[in-house]
């Protein structure tokens, strides 16, 4: 069967694709897409790039994060991620991993792990 | 509007526009990646150590997403930083209107564009999930927002204030419209009246299952029961689907 036609208004229609582990639907800069950056950045940067990538230096944040952080409309970031994803200069990755599981276990434990966080207290 | 249940505008106990981070005195924690370090102070992170403020390495998360969803001043971010491990951030959003009709051959119509501040905050839980709660407002001018935002949504709490319940109609329409499965919680504020559950499950025009709870936005176990409220029954509907 032939998948439907994506939407062909992307920012980055095939960046993620490349990845071949996520999902069609997730091959998109979702807010909650996760940004790691590499150990040493190109020194060829924009300045807005260079602020994402020294924010993203200790660790990694969502999308929706990274955005809030630099300050910066979440739009505006999705093109910065996209270019430097395709420059090789940042890493990303669906909000859930490859190895996914059924909407029904992700339930099943958001739904264990809220009642943690009510008995702990 | 009605009449019966509404209050004069105005008076909201809280302030979802996404503001009501930049009281923080703090400012930054020593220390936070120098990116943001140069002109602007960030002053979301300001309560958030520097370690906090990043995802765990590791084992890769599962983030999941689910709305807060309300009207204007009924509580979301309330309940946001009710549950949330930081402090709520925002995300600035640019919403064009008269977009949605507008084809790649005529792509000339007259745009207006805005800005509305989303807040979020996250929450992490045992097994590497990562619970993030995204503030939805529910206003129908909202609407370029919200096909984005409920990409991927495992459900929505619809907050409702029984001051203007009829504000929460709008809202409930458009989780509707997105395809997402919702429960209802109502913010129980100092000054509002009273009703019956029951009463206002009529007034809503639930269906017998949503969920409905009473809720008090400040108080983190009451937010996560109605998230569990929530998580529960969309959790049933998917064992209904698959059975």
């Amino acid at each position: 069967m032939t998948p439907p036609p994506r939407d062909h208004r992307r920012l980055v229609p095939a960046y993620l694709a490349t990845t071949g582990r996520a999902r069609p639907s997730r091959n998109t800069l979702d807010r909650l897409t996760v940004l790691y950056a590499p150990a040493s950045p190109s020194s060829r940067l924009r300045p807005e790039q260079r602020r994402l990538l020294e924010l993203l230096q200790p660790g990694a944040l969502t999308l929706a994060e990274a955005a809030a952080h630099l300050r910066l409309p979440l739009s505006v970031v999705r093109v910065l991620v996209a270019d430097l994803v395709d420059a090789g200069q940042l890493s990303a990755r669906a909000p859930v991993p490859e190895a996914e599981l059924p909407e029904r276990q992700i339930l099943e434990k958001v739904l264990d792990g809220l009642r943690t966080i009510k008995s702990s207290r | 509007m009605d009449s019966a249940l509404s209050s004069p505008p105005g008076d909201d106990p809280d302030n979802d526009s996404g503001n009501d981070s930049r009281h923080d005195p703090g400012g930054r924690a020593a220390g936070m990646a120098t990116a943001v370090a140069d002109d602007r102070d960030s002053h979301e992170t300001g309560a958030t150590p520097p370690n906090e403020m990043y995802l765990s390495t590791g084992t890769p998360q599962t983030l999941v997403k689910l709305l807060v969803a309300g009207p204007f001043g009924v509580g979301k971010t309330t309940f946001i930083r009710s549950l949330s491990e930081t402090e709520p951030l925002h995300t600035e959003e640019i919403m064009t209107s008269g977009s949605a009709a507008v084809d790649d051959l005529s792509g000339v119509r007259e745009k207006s564009t805005t800005t509305v501040a989303i807040d979020f905050g996250r929450l992490t839980l045992p097994g590497d999930l990562v619970l993030y709660m995204f503030g939805t407002p529910g206003q129908r001018r909202f609407r370029p927002l919200w096909q984005d935002i409920a990409r991927g949504a495992l459900g929505a709490l619809v907050l409702a204030d029984t001051r203007r319940l009829s504000d929460s109609f709008e809202v409930m329409d458009m989780i509707e419209e997105a395809g997402l499965r919702y429960a209802v919680a109502v913010n129980t504020f100092p000054d509002s009246p009273s009703h019956h559950p029951s009463k206002l499950r009529d007034h809503l025009d639930l269906l017998p299952d949503t969920p409905l709870v009473l809720c008090d936005a400040r108080d983190r176990d009451q937010a996560a029961d109605a998230l569990i409220a929530l998580v529960g029954h969309v959790l049933a509907l998917t064992h209904q689907e698959t059975a």
